[in-house]
């Protein structure tokens, strides 16, 4: 006769160590075994749609460094990128190419913190953070370079970005480049085949390809079950089409499969620096010339880019005033969140945290 | 027939640095060396936090503890003060007795344990208790009531769930650990922790590599360092079963975690790597050193290696280190029927193959499950 035991609820969050930000578990337990979770947020809520219905088409930009606070180019690149379709402005030719450097740039950054963040979450005590912030670190350097900030950049601009290069910059990123491909070999070969790591993320959490799709799931996550979407090239913008990078695509979609996908991606975000370095015009403007109080005329775009954790889209609904008549943000975090459920029921509170930080979601864009 | 031979001479175990006459008797020992215990174990713990604190800062690139004192050496005392001073919080649905007596009995025995570890020739405060051994594997496991009590009394589902956890590995552990010692114990002939250094003339870790690995592990386990730390799992049960404890009560527990590792360290020291033996050095002093080698290798490990989930903790233990302690106790047990008086070191070559070929055949054979069930 099997011993009957009675589940109990139990609330992971909002204030949590593994819960990366105020996100909140309410889950159901029977021992260790995760019976039932409904997932609960917005105690990050800042009401940053609404903000940006009163501001100008530029001041937008600072709010939305504030969505995924840990990739804030990706998302300046993001809305600018929007407001340019909108309007019909041209960005100079250098300018793309600073734009696809600091959004490369970011997006190792970014898979930096979650691949040690990620091996945290399987309970190693932060050495691998550790290791991984350590070369974050220069990145951001590098952005300090450019930008003068650390965290928040709002370094891109309607039409280009808001200055150019400094002579240091790409001196340094050529080193940053050098090392950091010996270092993510280094990382690879440390983490890769570790006994414990892939006891503990091997065939858990799997997420099927069709259900990836009907949850409309993007990036890295999508990709880890085998769909080869990539918006870069998908719907290329900016000049992503004029790079050779290898789209990183994994098998089964277990947590495993998530983390290599993300280690491989880094591989191809240095394989696009080095072609970008190569081409990138030694001289020009960097922002075409677009009025300080700027109008765009009458209409509505929806325009979407490959952000670290997936498609980040912005919706905006012009009425030719000075801020838009609405500003819809499709955030990739949440909508890959819509499928934690069903990989987590089943799997022990321990997998639980490994599951979710394989998503791997940033509560600012959860909540905006 | 009383198995413990209680009296004085037994029980006088510094007889070499003190005068035949010791003044006051029994009593009078028993309370200087109490005291001289459980002081050398507290700084003893203090050294140990502060060498984990900045060895793990060393492997984690970056650089620990260095604000209190030079190179931050007085930082245990400024966390033990900074800790005392904290507010004691209970919460509201604790079960208060408990809640207050868990941290007593999760320390007592962990303290306990020194009372026979020979810091020397016969140094320690019952010398050649001849059951020792038997008296630590006893004694050990005690503290596990005091954390189960502290996770059921807090009323804390993290607590609860942490305080299972550590009742499961700490039962499942017990046996293979036993099983290691019991090892050791056929070679030498003897339970008294003091007689198995006196007849460790070559160093056990050599005539038994296995059982040491199953004993260090298993220990790990049985204190819950890493990669076996389920019980506080940071990541997912935020402080595991001291998560409603504050103030002096949680002291208690940080302390009871350092001691367990310090025992552990002493005993592995004891049994494999021939105790206070060594050249040159006075004893203590090897003593000593090899138990911050071994505590060295217990920081290594933890930052290292992530942390196991409860059913491949599980798997573990039932389904490899189990048979391989049982292969290796098996094969001692001839061994020391089969060979000849003082050829011991004959032992190297037959237990070094054993083990290597044991590892691989069982790691090939053993498969962790994937861990998911059908709800």
């Amino acid at each position: 006769m099997p011993i009957k035991t009675e589940p109990f609820v139990l609330n992971l969050g909002p204030v949590h160590p593994s819960t990366h930000g105020v996100f909140r578990m309410r889950v159901v337990l029977d021992g260790e075994v995760v019976v039932d979770m409904e997932p609960v947020f917005g105690y990050l809520h800042r009401g940053i749609e609404k903000l940006a219905e009163e501001r100008t088409y530029t001041g937008i930009i600072p709010l939305t460094d504030r969505l995924d606070y840990i990739a804030s180019m990706s998302n300046n690149l993001a809305y600018v990128t929007a407001v340019e379709k909108l309007a019909g402005v041209k960005v100079p030719e250098r300018a793309e190419y600073i734009r696809v450097i600091m959004a490369e740039l970011q997006r190792i950054a970014t898979f930096l913190i979650v691949v040690g963040a990620f091996v945290n979450d399987c309970g190693a005590y932060f050495t691998p953070f550790m290791y991984m912030f350590r070369e974050r670190e220069k990145i951001i350097d590098l952005f300090e370079m450019v930008s003068g900030q650390r965290l928040t950049y709002n370094y891109m601009r309607i039409g280009g970005v808001s200055q150019d290069l400094p002579e240091e910059f790409l001196p340094a990123m050529d080193k940053f480049i050098e090392q950091m491909t010996g270092y993510v070999d280094e990382f690879d070969t440390l983490l890769m085949e570790n006994e414990i790591l892939l006891a503990r993320s091997k065939g858990v959490g799997i997420l099927p390809k069709e259900k990836a799709i009907n949850c409309s799931i993007s990036g890295p996550v999508l990709r880890a079950s085998g769909v080869k979407w990539d918006i870069r090239r998908a719907d290329p913008y900016s000049i992503y089409d004029r790079f050779e990078f290898d789209i990183q695509t994994g098998t089964i979609g277990d947590a495993y499969d998530r983390y290599r996908v993300r280690v491989g991606e880094i591989r191809q975000s240095l394989r696009i620096l080095r072609q970008a370095r190569q081409q990138i015009p030694a001289g020009g403007p960097v922002k075409s010339k677009v009025p300080n109080l700027f109008h765009p005329p009458v209409g509505d775009v929806y325009s979407r880019i490959e952000t670290p954790k997936g498609e980040l889209g912005f919706y905006l609904v012009s009425d030719n005033s000075i801020s838009p008549y609405r500003c819809h943000i499709r955030p990739p975090s949440l909508i890959n969140l819509t499928a934690l459920r069903d990989m987590i029921i089943g799997w022990k509170v321990a997998d639980l945290f490994v599951i979710f930080g394989s998503i791997d979601v940033t509560m600012g864009e959860v909540d905006r | 027939m009383t198995i413990i031979d209680l009296n004085i001479s037994n029980l006088v175990s510094l007889q070499k640095g003190l005068p035949p006459d010791w003044p006051g008797g029994f009593w009078w020992h028993f309370l200087v060396f109490t005291s001289i215990v459980i002081n050398a174990v507290l700084i003893l713990v203090m050294a140990f936090i502060y060498v984990e604190r900045r060895g793990l800062g060393r492997m984690q690139s970056r650089l620990g503890p260095n604000r209190t004192g030079p190179q931050g050496i007085f930082q245990p005392v400024a966390d033990a003060l900074k800790v005392l001073l904290k507010e004691d919080i209970v919460p509201d649905s604790a079960d208060k007795v408990v809640h207050w007596l868990a941290p007593l009995i999760a320390f007592a025995p962990t303290l306990m344990i020194f009372a026979v570890i020979p810091f020397g020739n016969g140094w320690s405060l019952i010398g050649d208790l001849n059951i020792g051994m038997l008296y630590v594997v006893s004694i050990a496991s005690v503290s596990t009531l005091g954390v189960f009590m502290a996770g059921w009394a807090s009323s804390n589902k993290y607590s609860l769930l942490g305080a299972m956890r550590d009742v499961a590995s700490v039962i499942s552990y017990e046996i293979p650990l036993v099983l290691a010692v019991a090892s050791v114990v056929l070679i030498t002939g003897s339970l008294s922790l003091n007689q198995i250094v006196q007849n460790q003339d070559i160093p056990f870790i050599l005539l038994q590599p296995l059982g040491f690995l199953i004993f260090f592990m298993a220990g790990c386990a049985e204190i819950n360092r890493s990669p076996f730390d389920l019980l506080e799992a940071d990541s997912e049960l935020v402080a595991g079963f001291h998560t409603e404890y504050s103030g002096m009560k949680f002291a208690m527990f940080y302390l009871v975690e350092y001691a367990e590792a310090l025992a552990l360290s002493a005993l592995i020291s004891t049994l494999f790597l021939s105790g206070w033996r060594g050249p040159l050095l006075p004893p203590w002093l090897w003593f000593v050193g090899k138990i911050f080698f071994v505590f060295s290798v217990m920081i290594w490990t933890r930052a290292t290696l992530p942390r196991v989930r409860i059913d491949q903790l599980m798997t573990f233990t039932w389904k490899f280190m189990l048979p391989l302690a049982l292969i290796n106790l098996l094969v001692t047990a001839v061994e020391v029927l089969a060979l000849p008086e003082n050829s011991l070191w004959l032992m190297i070559p037959v237990n070094f193959a054993l083990t290597v070929a044991l590892i691989l055949i069982g790691s090939k054979s053993l498969t962790v499950g994937r861990g998911r069930v059908e709800v």
